[in-house]
């Protein structure tokens, strides 16, 4: 508490240091520092209380789709929910497919360079792992909605199916991917997934 | 702070701070209660747990609302709930730990406090009022451990609380109809669950804080006592400041910070390697579900609260027609309350137990050595010799409020010295 102790072990000679003030500028800032350090320790646990409890990642756990009965042209029903969201699993014809890779120049972000909004695999035409089959998370990308599946009512330009949402009006093609001039910014997003036969897929 | 608002004497500031300081006493307010606020010189150790308590609250507040973001209060889910905290939360045992050891922690730390005013006479006047609100909070406390103790719904929290509410059916008359208010049904059951739990997260901790601070305003307005139990401000110099004080920001709050680190290593030892204490800070037959059908085989409550208990069991005898259940509760309601009226039964011409004669210092041993054993006895079983030492030494407790009017006017004091040593 007092000044002495300082003044007295301060080495002679050196004026800046002679009253002490800079071992004590060191001692407050080291002490500052190791506070510091001691807080953002002591919130840790508090931070982490609030990331998803083994329940909610038990409940998040990777769902299984079997996909034998799907027929080409249709969509999933009822619809799958992985962590919650909604999953759309289309078969695509051959006739889509070949669309897919021609009918582009409307579309907002053709070759998928959105890196966030698909797993490596699904960066092609078609956005997915096999050709036939692509599979979605059922959200728009503009404010959440779930767009719906217009199979029947094609595109006007492209002459393809694809997913409409109704909130806002923001239009998608059969691989997910936006049409310009619409409110949402980006492709729908393609969950990951993997094959573990020719008719079971393993969402999450 | 007076003296401000009189001459309207401007505070010293600039650039955010004038700003902020023409529209919000922040500097006068940091200077009253901090900068300026003068400590005597020689408080010791003893004096570091009335800032702990301050710690051990905040460390309540910020756990309990983060408890509450994961638990549930009612029957069906209170205890799988708790479990779910404990096991699949994100350091959830954790935080849960940090407040079930907290809870005994705050009393441990209120009692030393307690102490401490008790032996160099901080209850004295001018200070009765800073004691009483003091009083007021450990009232509140233990009514906020109480409700906290039924939350995780285990079965030794539901005879507890089983056992406590039915002490208000003692009440004469009107007992039996205040018991069933109190639970809101015909038995312990979810409903006395909710409201406990919408007590113990908002109510109490409303009062808590709001006497906290009217604690703290009081204490700073009369300033604080010391060992030697002198006022400093007998002794100034010409700015008017206190000889024996030195400043409260930054050498009694550097002071704080390393007793808040010593305090944090044996906190911390607790919480991570023996959190139940044995069963102590968690009883065992916590760990079951409650069940209204089963009592477990030995009822204890909580360690803290043991003394009293043990004063409760004391009474096993009717008295002036009433029975012995009521004359328990009479006593365990005056062992709490009868602190309250320490500022006037003290009647000697010093404060401290530094200078008081040796009647005051055996009197206050035996009330510590009674408080302990008092405490020791609640936990046992009621045997015969256990009950007839909880009478003698609930005796003993009471003779050291019932008896000071008279040991402290009769005993030698030493001479108070003019200045803090």
């Amino acid at each position: 508490m007092s000044t002495g102790d300082a003044v007295h072990d301060a080495p002679t000679g050196d004026s800046s240091n002679s009253d002490g003030t800079s071992r004590r500028y060191f001692l407050i800032q080291a002490t500052s520092v190791v506070g510091a350090a001691g807080a953002v320790g002591a919130a840790w646990p508090f931070v982490s209380y609030w990331s998803p409890s083994e329940k909610a990642k038990a409940l998040g756990a990777p769902v299984k789709i079997d996909v034998s009965k799907l027929a080409p042209g249709e969509m999933l029903s009822p619809i799958v929910a992985w962590r919650g969201k909604p999953v759309f699993v289309v078969r695509r014809d051959a006739e889509t497919l070949a669309s897919l890779e021609t009918n582009t120049e409307m579309l907002a972000d053709p070759d998928s360079a959105v890196a966030e909004q698909q797993p490596d695999f699904a960066v092609n035409a078609w956005r997915s792992e096999r050709k036939e089959y692509g599979i979605f998370l059922g959200i728009c990308t503009h404010l959440g909605c779930s767009p719906k599946y217009l199979v029947t009512d094609n595109f006007v330009e492209t002459g393809q199916g694809g997913f409409f949402c109704p909130c806002h009006g923001s239009r998608f093609d059969m691989a997910g991917r936006v049409v310009k001039g619409v409110p949402a910014p980006s492709n729908m997003e393609v969950p990951p997934y993997r094959f573990e036969s020719d008719t079971v897929v393993v969402i999450g | 702070m007076a003296e401000n608002q009189l001459n309207q004497k401007p505070v010293e500031s600039s650039g955010l701070m004038s700003w902020i300081d023409a529209r919000f006493p922040a500097t006068e307010t940091f200077e009253y209660h901090m900068s300026k606020y003068y400590a005597p010189k020689n408080v010791n150790w003893l004096y570091l747990f009335g800032w702990l308590a301050t710690f051990v609250l905040v460390n309540q507040l910020i756990t309990g609302i983060w408890l509450t973001m994961n638990y549930v209060p009612s029957g069906d889910a209170a205890f799988a709930s708790v479990e779910y905290i404990m096991r699949d939360v994100e350091f959830g045992w954790l935080i849960r730990y940090l407040h079930s050891t907290g809870a005994s922690a705050f009393f441990l730390v209120v009692f030393l406090h307690m102490f401490r005013a008790l032996a160099y006479g901080s209850y004295r006047g001018p200070r009765e009022l800073v004691w009483l609100i003091g009083m007021a909070i450990f009232a509140v406390l233990m009514i906020e451990g109480f409700f906290g103790y039924l939350l995780p719904w285990g079965n030794m929290s539901y005879w507890g609380a089983q056992v406590i509410v039915s002490l208000v059916g003692a009440v004469p008359v009107v007992g039996p109809d205040l018991m069933e208010w109190v639970r809101g049904d015909f038995l312990m059951s979810d409903v006395a669950l909710n409201r406990f739990f919408a007590l113990h997260v908002v109510a109490l901790p409303i009062v808590l804080l709001g006497l906290v601070f009217v604690h703290f305003v009081s204490l700073h307005h009369v300033g604080s006592n010391n060992p030697d139990g002198i006022e400093i401000k007998k002794n100034k110099d010409e700015n008017g400041v206190p000889l024996d004080g030195i400043p409260f920001f930054p050498y009694i709050v550097v002071h704080d910070v390393d007793a808040t680190v010593r305090f944090l290593f044996v906190f911390c030892l607790v919480v991570f390697f023996a959190p139940e204490m044995g069963g102590y800070f968690i009883e065992k037959p916590n760990f079951e579900v409650a069940n209204p059908l089963k009592t477990p085989d030995h009822i204890a409550p909580v360690w803290y609260f043991t003394p009293y208990y043990a004063m409760l069991r004391a009474a096993t005898f009717p008295l002036f027609g009433m029975d012995a259940k009521f004359w328990g509760l009479v006593t365990m309601g005056a062992a709490v309350i009868i602190p309250a009226a320490l500022p006037w039964l003290d009647r000697s011409p010093v404060k401290s137990m530094r200078y008081k004669g040796w009647p005051s210092r055996i009197a206050l041993g035996a009330l510590c050595v009674s408080f302990i054993v008092l405490g020791w006895l609640g936990l046992q079983p009621a045997t015969k010799t256990y009950t007839m030492l909880a009478q003698l030494f609930t005796l003993l407790y009471f003779a050291y409020f019932v008896l000071m009017p008279w040991y402290t006017r009769v005993e030698q004091t030493k001479p108070e010295p003019e200045r803090v040593t």
